[in-house]
């Protein structure tokens, strides 16, 4: 179907599972130890070769704004990794929220793979964490956040940026589910062509497009995907790393994962613990739709409850606003200055 | 004011920085006349209008700043790793430095907070542009009720980032929370940053999350952080709560406690540098403010002397 097929450039994808840590955002951060044990060993034992482990947003991301963890992200680090046999264990850092401190300790705490990661316009900030992570001996991947903000042009030059601070991969991120197929294929397609080094694409489900995307991007010669079991991720969630393993299997291009483990893995392990699953319901579609952040859902639920206003309308507004990356703050000024509007609306 | 009553003055570096503080000084001088603007790129924008406006411009950086030995106080809006050169070489020659750099040389100073306080120090430091917004704000509640936590998040626009901030962000964050602590007077600090790319540009905004260390009274919290804003005001025109001060409860490491959260914007005063750069306004607006505490500070000693 596409000429990367057609010129047999597919190749099996390495596949991140990142429930350990972009599912914090729907735990909200309440992951315990047997919990990360659990999970991670399930993972290690069907085949996937990283799992990702931090607060949703990233290292030191416990805090007020985002959500105070229930138990140190260091800890569940250590726990991750002191049961997998294979699997190497990620960090991701967002630089502005965790610092090289933070990612030292990880260090320290068994990480072998760290992602750093920037709103999609802003990687000149990440040189120094790219520069220590690479004096640590880590495995060192750039995430470009919010990527469908910007074109692939900007992307392939912000991405070349981090290739020369020593990333070994540049990963489009999708951060507010917003992309359409032809978006990630269009987008990967751009840095495959830009940079000598890998190209990874994480997904979000919020229009339904997780897997589709995916697989576009996997068109465009993607050399990583990210996963998480049930899709447990911010917003609608992420790809399911057990669907991605079947169809990838199914197009020939299994890395290696053991399909009905990863299956059992979700539906065992992962099911039970959910507080909920992760649909493209009416406020994911919103934002989409609206191309905003997936972690602001929960948060633009709790300011609707609070202001008796329609969490769509706050995220909508978001969207005008251009919120980015960790914004979440924004979310109390813009409920409340809706909630004043509505009062003078009401008084007229 | 006569030419006699005023100090002579300086800025190091020539970047937006110094040419913003370069305009501040020459609208209102107050203790303090302009001597030199001294960076080191010859062909910089901030020289050109300072020989423009007829202030002397120099490409010869701190040598320019010692040649004339009546300038006694220094502005140094370069970088740190600069700063820390100078800072001794300025101290050697009996100059006072106000660093805008993240160097920290000396102790952090945010003028409504602890200026009183600093009046025989030979070295200052602003602290960081997110340090200036936030931590009046912090000592607001502290000088009220003690703080337990304070964890702050600036959002500033991308194109008012410079590459001093960019080469080096974690030196904001933990600046900015070691800041918190020490003038904010919190027990524990945490600070963000975030660079919003949006064109055209936002403002620059803050959000300052308070967890008080026991029961407090929220009118007495509400009428300091009003009074705060207030003393701010008088040197950074655009520095605003944009709604009023919100109290809830919410789970935190410590328990379930009652949080104080203030959402500030800082709107700039456009003298060099765009209107959505409050973030380095506030920056130069506190310097200038600290330069003419000191300025007053050195006519009375001469007149002490005389």
């Amino acid at each position: 179907m596409s000429e990367a097929n057609e010129a047999g450039v597919r190749k099996p994808p390495r596949v991140t599972d990142t429930s350990l840590r972009d599912g914090s955002h729907p735990m909200r951060h309440q992951f315990t130890r047997e919990q990360v044990r659990a999970v991670a060993q399930a993972l290690d034992e069907a085949g996937v070769p990283v799992i990702e482990v931090t607060h949703g947003d990233g290292l030191a991301g416990s805090s007020i704004q985002y959500g105070f963890s229930r138990t140190p992200e260091m800890e569940l680090i250590a726990e991750a990794r002191s049961v997998c046999r294979r699997a190497r264990i990620a960090a991701l850092l967002l630089p502005g929220i965790g610092t090289v401190r933070e990612l030292r300790e990880a260090v320290e705490h068994g990480i072998q793979v760290v992602r750093i990661a920037t709103q999609c316009t802003e990687a000149d900030i990440s040189e120094e964490h790219f520069e220590i992570a690479k004096k640590s001996g880590l495995e060192a991947v750039g995430f470009l956040m919010m990527a469908h903000m910007r074109p692939p042009a900007v992307l392939a030059e912000q991405a070349k940026l981090m290739e020369s601070y020593g990333a070994d991969c540049v990963y489009i991120v999708d951060s507010a589910g917003a992309m359409l197929p032809h978006d990630a294929y269009d987008r990967v397609k751009a840095l495959k062509e830009a940079l000598s080094i890998e190209v990874g694409f994480h997904a979000h489900n919020n229009l339904g497009l997780a897997m589709g995307n995916s697989l576009a991007a996997l068109d465009a010669g993607v050399d990583q995907l990210d996963g998480c079991l049930r899709g447990l991720g911010a917003g609608a969630g992420n790809a399911p790393t057990e669907l991605l393993a079947a169809v990838l299997e199914k197009l020939g291009l299994n890395p290696g994962l053991d399909v009905f483990k990863l299956m059992d893995a979700a539906e065992f392990i992962m099911a039970p613990i959910m507080p909920f699953q992760p649909i493209p319901d009416r406020d994911a579609i919103s934002l989409g739709y609206a191309g905003v952040y997936s972690t602001f859902l929960l948060h633009a639920r709790h300011a609707g409850e609070r202001y008796h206003i329609d969490p769509r309308t706050i995220l909508v507004e978001l969207g005008r606003r251009k919120a980015v990356a960790g914004q979440e703050d924004w979310i109390l000024d813009v409920a409340l200055d809706l909630a004043r509007q509505h009062e003078q609306e009401a008084s007229v | 004011m006569p030419q006699e009553q005023r100090v002579k003055v300086a800025i190091l570096g020539s970047g937006n920085i110094g040419t913003d503080l370069m305009y501040k000084l020459l609208k209102q001088p107050g203790h303090m006349e302009l001597a030199l603007l001294a960076g080191i790129i010859p062909e910089s924008d901030g020289l050109a209008r300072a020989r423009s406006l007829g202030i002397a411009a120099s490409a010869e950086g701190i040598k320019a700043v010692l040649e004339d030995p009546e300038i006694k106080i220094v502005f140094d809006a370069t970088s740190a790793k600069a700063h820390i050169r100078h800072a001794k070489a300025l101290r050697d020659a009996g100059r006072i430095a106000i660093d805008l750099t993240p160097a920290a040389r000396g102790p952090y100073v945010v003028p409504p907070v602890n200026l009183g306080e600093l009046a025989d120090q030979t070295n200052v430091n602003m602290v960081t542009c997110g340090g200036q917004a936030t931590v009046p704000m912090v000592h607001a509640v502290s000088r009220v009720t003690p703080v337990r936590y304070a964890e702050i998040v600036s959002t500033v626009a991308s194109v008012s980032a410079g590459p001093g901030t960019r080469q080096n962000i974690d030196e904001f964050t933990d600046t900015t929370a070691r800041s918190l602590e020490m003038l904010g007077k919190a027990r524990e600090g945490k600070a963000i940053i975030i660079l919003n790319p949006a064109d055209p540009p936002i403002l620059m905004r803050n959000t300052i999350y308070i967890l008080p260390a026991g029961e407090f009274d929220e009118q007495a919290v509400r009428d300091s952080v009003l009074r705060m804003e207030a003393e701010v005001q008088e040197y950074v025109p655009g520095y605003h709560l944009k709604n009023p001060p919100v109290f809830e409860n919410i789970e935190t490491p410590w328990g379930r406690r009652p949080m104080v959260t203030l959402l500030l914007e800082v709107e700039g005063a456009g003298d060099y540098l765009p209107r959505y750069s409050g973030n380095l306004d506030i920056m130069t607006a506190a310097a200038r403010r600290v330069g003419e505490l000191v300025a007053q500070r050195l006519l009375k000693e001469q007149e002490v002397v005389a």
